[in-house]
Order: structure tokens, then C-alpha cells, then sequence
């Protein structure tokens, strides 16, 4: 049976979350989007029912998250506790059901991403971990680890100007977009090893092929689909 | 995890709170015309909803989204963003800041919905407990009958109707208040709050109130503002 990090969240049953919850970690232009798309076919192919989802799409708060992003008026704290509203939603409104109907829900991203947002800023550990406590614990979580120098590269490719808050702009590091892009996707590096020893991600040397990227997850899950909720 | 206890801000924070119907908004613009008819610095904060809330709630309601949980977060968010951006300061610089309903709201309204008292105190604990927090105590029949007198018409959430307590509004308003009411007495002694007997005539109340203030507080240190 499923378990939640700390405490049951409340008002949910889990006795009968038949599907399985698996998690891609990575930074942006860590090639996660890709790698999702690329196991959701080979799930399908093999029968299976996959749900997506990702972050800072709720319905609930969705659309004033987006606002509050580009206005840059919310303090840390808020802004930390907006996203958790925002994932949270998500976590009742997609993720449960979809485990409950037994689909296998695979999510670009989970509440760690956040967390080590929340923790580069100075965030008390204890505080974001309780409040994620009433979450369940995937049943795989991979971590896809790229070199900030490949990270920015992939930037340019995708985009031609950069991101604000991918940036770390607002925690003042450098007035200087580049060096604050890459201070910041080193300390969100740096604290993703942490967790990943916190909580045991699988990590994926996410500067090889797509093909072998796509190989060495697929390997890992395989096992997974056979053994029963 | 418990809510961090007083740190050591210059300012003085007052709050208030107890069930609707408990005249505590009045109490409490009581103490403010005080204190400033006094000439002390003082500021009033409202656990008021901002937009953003309102609109993620009307959303929420519409949809059906809504969860303990979420309920929680949507208010805790709104309440972050006052009290970084106006609270807080107010008392690192240094002047009264009076709160009409703070976290206790929160933590009694929320655990009637079935969210944890540990993972509520954890949510908030970025906020300071107040030096002084008046608790309204109401027989629960009481504050009802107040509000039923005034208000014909109960908001949704106001009867706890979300709960699915009782199907008639003003059945499971009761039911609901009471459950509230049963959570601020068990606050009462975990935060200390200073209980007022809300069935005294007001300006008796106010009598006592203004009493416990000027001995807990020296009032003297706010009278020019800033004291950094």
C-alpha cells in the first residue's frame, strides 16, 4: 500500500491506489520533457494508461500563480506557499484519482523541485517538509543530472532570452543575468544531491544520448510494473 | 512542530479572537480609538480575504477542487503575503498592531475541516504568536442567536455547509460554530490567550480589556512611532 511522507492527508483514503506514481526531476533543459514524452510512448506501447502532469497548472490557482510570477510582488514564503497550493491541488485533483483509477501517473516534476527552491532561499527544511508531508511517496523518483554549462547551452536552444526566475533574479545574487543563471542552477544542483541522498532518487546521467537516457529509465521501471500495489 | 514563540521585534502585537457574533471587531476598534485618541501609534489589521483568494475560492467552490487541505493553503498564502508585507513590519519598526482574527482563525477553522493541528502550527509557524491575544468566549447558542439577529443571510462557508453537516444552513451553522468553538477553547490554554467573558455589556469588556493592556504593555515606549 501507498505511504505518505509524514501524515495522512486528510479526508483521503489510499487503500485501493492501484495505479503507480513515478517522478522526473530535472532543470530546465535537462531534457525532461523529452525523456516524459519518450516513456509515456513505451508505457503505452506496452498497454499501460498514463496520466501527466506537471507544475503550476492547477486549475485552483493556476491562472493568480501565473500573474503573481510576472508581477514579482510576493515575498519567498508566499510565493513558496502559492506553489504548494498550486501543487497540492494537483496532488488531490489528478494524481489521486488517477492512482485510484490505476493509471500510472507520470510527473514532470514533483514537490521536490519546489523544495529545493524554497531550501537555496533559506527556507527552514523542517517547515517545507511538513508541509509536503500529507504527500505520497512515488514509487520511483528519477533525477535527471545535467552541468549547468549543457543546461545554458539547451537554453539558447529552446529560448532566446532568459527566464527571471530560472535566472534566481530575485534572490540577488549578481545584477548580471549569466552569473546569477549559473549561480543559482549550481546551488539548485548542489541541494538536488542533497535531497537526492535524503530521499533516494534514481539518478540518470543526463548528459548522454536521449536514446540511452531513455534506455536507462525504462530499465528501471520495468521491474515496477510487475509487482502489485 | 510548534508556532516560533515572540521574537524580538520592537513593536506590540494584539489580536483578537473568537466566534462570529463575539463582538471582538468592536472590542477591538474600541481599543484602537483608545489608543489613538491616547496619541499612540497603532494600525489595524483584517483577516480579510485579498482577490486573489476570492477568486481561487469561487473557482474552487464551482469546480468542486476544493479540499481541507487546499482550503488551508489558499488562506495561508493570503495570510503570508499580510503578514510579510504589512504585520511584520509594522512591528520591526516598531508600532501597535492590532489583528481582528490571526492564525487561530486558521487553526480552529482548518482542523474542524479535518487538517492536523501539527501540520497547521508547522504551516504557520513563520508567523509570531501575539503578545496579547483576547479570546471571546461565547456560550455557542449565544453567538448564533447574535448572528442570526443581525445576518439573515450565512455565507456558505460561514455555516460550514462544505462540510456537509447538516443540510439547512442555519442547522449546520450551529453544528459548525460549535465544533469552532470547541477548537479556540482547547487553543486557549496551548497559546494563552487572555479570555474575555463576551456576555458582559461592552463597555465593561472594554474596561477590563484596556486594564490588562496597560499593564502587560508599556505603552509609554509607542507614543512617538518609531523606536528603531
Amino acid at each position: 500500500m501507498k505511504q505518505f511522507f509524514i501524515e495522512p492527508l486528510p479526508k483521503c483514503d489510499v487503500s485501493n491506489l492501484s495505479g503507480k506514481l513515478i517522478v522526473l526531476e530535472g532543470s530546465d533543459g535537462s531534457g525532461r520533457t523529452t525523456q516524459i514524452s519518450r516513456v509515456k510512448a513505451w508505457l503505452e506501447s506496452k498497454g499501460y494508461a498514463v496520466v501527466n502532469c506537471e507544475l503550476a497548472r492547477s486549475q485552483l490557482v493556476g491562472p493568480e500563480l501565473e500573474i503573481a510570477r510576472q508581477g514579482n510582488i510576493l515575498g519567498p514564503t508566499t510565493l513558496s506557499l502559492f506553489y504548494a497550493t498550486d501543487f497540492m491541488d494537483q496532488f488531490e485533483n489528478v494524481i489521486i484519482p488517477a492512482l485510484r483509477a490505476g493509471f500510472i501517473v507520470l510527473a514532470d516534476r514533483y514537490f521536490y523541485t519546489l523544495m529545493a527552491r524554497d531550501l537555496v532561499r533559506g527556507a527552514d527544511p523542517n517547515w517545507v517538509q511538513n508541509i509536503y508531508g500529507v504527500t505520497l511517496i512515488p514509487d520511483l523518483v528519477f533525477y535527471l543530472n545535467v552541468s549547468p554549462r549543457r543546461l545554458i547551452e539547451r537554453r539558447w536552444q529552446k529560448a532566446a532570452a532568459m527566464d527571471y526566475w530560472e535566472s534566481g533574479m530575485d534572490m540577488g545574487i549578481s545584477r548580471d543575468w549569466a552569473i546569477s543563471f549559473l549561480t543559482y542552477q549550481q546551488l539548485l544542483r548542489k541541494e538536488f544531491l542533497n535531497l537526492q541522498k535524503q530521499y533516494g532518487f534514481a539518478v540518470i546521467n543526463g548528459n548522454k544520448s536521449v536514446a540511452t537516457i531513455t534506455h536507462d529509465i525504462v530499465s528501471q521501471i520495468e521491474p515496477l510494473l510487475t509487482t502489485p500495489a | 512542530m510548534d508556532v516560533k514563540n515572540k521574537r524580538h521585534f520592537p513593536g506590540v502585537l494584539i489580536a483578537v479572537e473568537g466566534l462570529d457574533g463575539s463582538g471582538k471587531s468592536t472590542q477591538l476598534y474600541l481599543v484602537k480609538r483608545w489608543l489613538e485618541i491616547n496619541g499612540y501609534h497603532v494600525y489595524l489589521t483584517e483577516w480579510n480575504s485579498s482577490d486573489m483568494v476570492r477568486q481561487a475560492i469561487k473557482r474552487g467552490k464551482k469546480k468542486n477542487l476544493l479540499t481541507p487541505t487546499t482550503f488551508s493553503l489558499v488562506h495561508a498564502v493570503d495570510f503570508s503575503d499580510r503578514y510579510h508585507r504589512q504585520i511584520q513590519p509594522l512591528l520591526k519598526t516598531g508600532f501597535i498592531a492590532l489583528a481582528d482574527r490571526y492564525i487561530f482563525t486558521a487553526f480552529a477553522r482548518d482542523a474542524v475541516r479535518g487538517c492536523s493541528p501539527a501540520w497547521l502550527r508547522n504551516l504557520y509557524s513563520f508567523a509570531i504568536v501575539p503578545d496579547i491575544t483576547f479570546y471571546f468566549k461565547l456560550p455557542s447558542g449565544a453567538a448564533i442567536e447574535r448572528i442570526l439577529s443581525n445576518r439573515p443571510k450565512i455565507k456558505y462557508y460561514e455555516a460550514g455547509m462544505d462540510l456537509n453537516l447538516h443540510p439547512e444552513v442555519y442547522d449546520s451553522f450551529r453544528i459548525y460554530q460549535t465544533r469552532i468553538g470547541a477548537e479556540y477553547d482547547r487553543m486557549s490554554a496551548e497559546f494563552g490567550f487572555t479570555e474575555i467573558d463576551a456576555t458582559q455589556p461592552i463597555e465593561v469588556q472594554q474596561e477590563t480589556i484596556r486594564k490588562i493592556i496597560t499593564n502587560r504593555i508599556d505603552l509609554s515606549s509607542f507614543k512617538n512611532g518609531v523606536v528603531l
